[in-house]
């Protein structure tokens, strides 16, 4: 543990998740610098992860024409949550770094600022907060419920989501993957007898398991990204 | 496998999973903010670039090559003009050609023609001439024998004889008469038998 007891302590899950910035920084730099008019295999998968996140996420949900301004935002955090969750299944690494809950919620308050500003931008402050809180089209008797739900929904539980889906997923995909490894360590090396062949069946869990982590390791970034992409198309639209 | 207990409780059991240390915040940050430059300022603007370079050069093929094919289109119509003027102007030579012989042809014919005519007039005076030179002498020919074989058939010179030499006029005007007649009268067999 270095710098023990203060603000730049790092702990193992901390260098993990300097090391996976580095990783991710570093391979899109040499993509980038390398990159040529006619692609080659490695700037095809490159364009290929770019391009979903542009076309799959930020097209598709905000639309094509005003889409190009929130590419490099949706991007960011795409790329830096996948990074930081993969490293769950790097042997050697073994835990994800957005399993620590400052992750998260770093990311979460990026995205609950761009969505605000977006918003701000698009109606001002005041157009921007009756747009949400008051949305048009219901007898002003509703507001007495629905505007405490407009508030508590997309102020609270909006940001509070992003982070607690996210640390959840990448926490208990750690257990899942540590019950199972030790379990198999356990039966393997200290159960006696015919209880070490259950050791093999809890082997194969943890190669599923782990299989299971890349998928959702991807999936949360995937998800984690969409719904930073909707809320920030909702804030644009007027309601 | 043990770091679970970092997840838990990081830091023995202090730290509560969903409070966040300061510095867990801390160097989320600045991985965010790293990775979010680096995307913002180097990443997407290169890869951006390269799209639109691509989707620039993909355009520009296709429109050079729309531009290239509609040039072509436009030399084989001229070629195709180019090459009906030459037939037609071939057309129009051999036309010329074949018109002209057929001019020379009709003018040789009608020289041949004229030449021909010429010939057979210049023969026809000719032979007139010899006719009457032939008659002239013929008739002084004629005269003498016919008087030499009368004398000679009467036994007397009648030769100084006026007398005489009126009868062999006479005989011979006639005799003249039957020539002249059968004279024409062989010139129209002629123009007959033509």
């Amino acid at each position: 543990m270095l710098f023990e007891g203060t603000v730049f302590e790092l702990n193992r899950i901390i260098l993990i998740r300097i090391l996976a910035t580095l990783v991710l920084v570093t391979l899109f730099w040499i993509a980038a610098s390398r990159a040529r008019l006619v692609p080659n295999r490695g700037q095809n998968v490159a364009e290929m992860a770019l391009d979903f996140v542009r076309v799959n996420i930020a097209e598709d949900i905000i639309g094509k024409d005003t889409a190009r301004r929130f590419v490099p935002l949706l991007t960011t955090i795409f790329f830096a949550v996948l990074a930081a969750n993969i490293t769950g299944v790097v042997p050697g690494l073994n835990i994800a770094s957005s399993s620590l809950i400052g992750f998260p919620l770093v990311m979460a308050v990026i995205s609950f600022v761009a969505f605000i500003v977006v918003g701000v931008k698009a109606h001002g402050a005041v157009g921007y907060l009756r747009t949400t809180l008051f949305p048009s089209g219901v007898p002003w008797p509703v507001y007495i419920i629905l505007t405490p739900i407009e508030l508590i929904s997309t102020f609270i539980l909006r940001p509070a989501t992003l982070t607690i889906r996210l640390l959840v997923n990448m926490v208990a995909g750690h257990l899942l993957l540590v019950l199972c490894f030790g379990a198999t360590h356990y039966l393997f090396f200290e159960a006696a007898g015919a209880l070490k062949a259950v050791g093999a069946v809890t082997l194969a869990a943890g190669f599923a398991f782990t299989l299971f982590e890349i998928f959702i390791a991807a999936l949360q970034a995937y998800i984690f990204t969409l719904l930073s992409a909707v809320y920030i198309s909702i804030s644009q639209e007027s309601h | 496998m043990i770091a679970t207990t970092a997840v838990l409780a990081a830091e023995g059991g202090e730290q509560s999973i969903l409070f966040p240390a300061d510095y867990d915040i801390l160097w989320s940050a600045v991985c965010a903010l790293v990775i979010g430059l680096v995307f913002w300022k180097k990443v997407l603007p290169v890869f951006t670039r390269i799209l639109d370079e691509r989707t620039e050069l993909i355009e520009g093929g296709l429109k050079r090559a729309e531009v290239a094919q509609e040039e072509a289109a436009a030399l084989i119509e001229q070629y195709k003009a180019q090459l009906d003027d030459a037939r037609a102007e071939a057309a129009r030579v051999r036309e010329e050609a074949r018109a002209e012989g057929q001019a020379i042809l009709a003018e040789l014919r009608a020289k041949a023609q004229a030449d021909a005519e010429r010939i057979v007039e210049t023969a026809h005076r000719q032979i007139e001439a010899e006719r009457q030179s032939a008659a002239i002498s013929l008739r002084a020919d004629v005269g003498t024998l016919a008087t030499d074989l009368a004398a000679r058939i009467l036994g007397e010179s009648l030769s100084e004889d006026a007398r005489a030499s009126r009868v062999v006029d006479r005989f011979l005007d006639e005799l003249d008469g039957q020539l002249g007649a059968s004279a024409d009268e062989a010139d129209a067999d002629r123009v007959k038998g033509r």
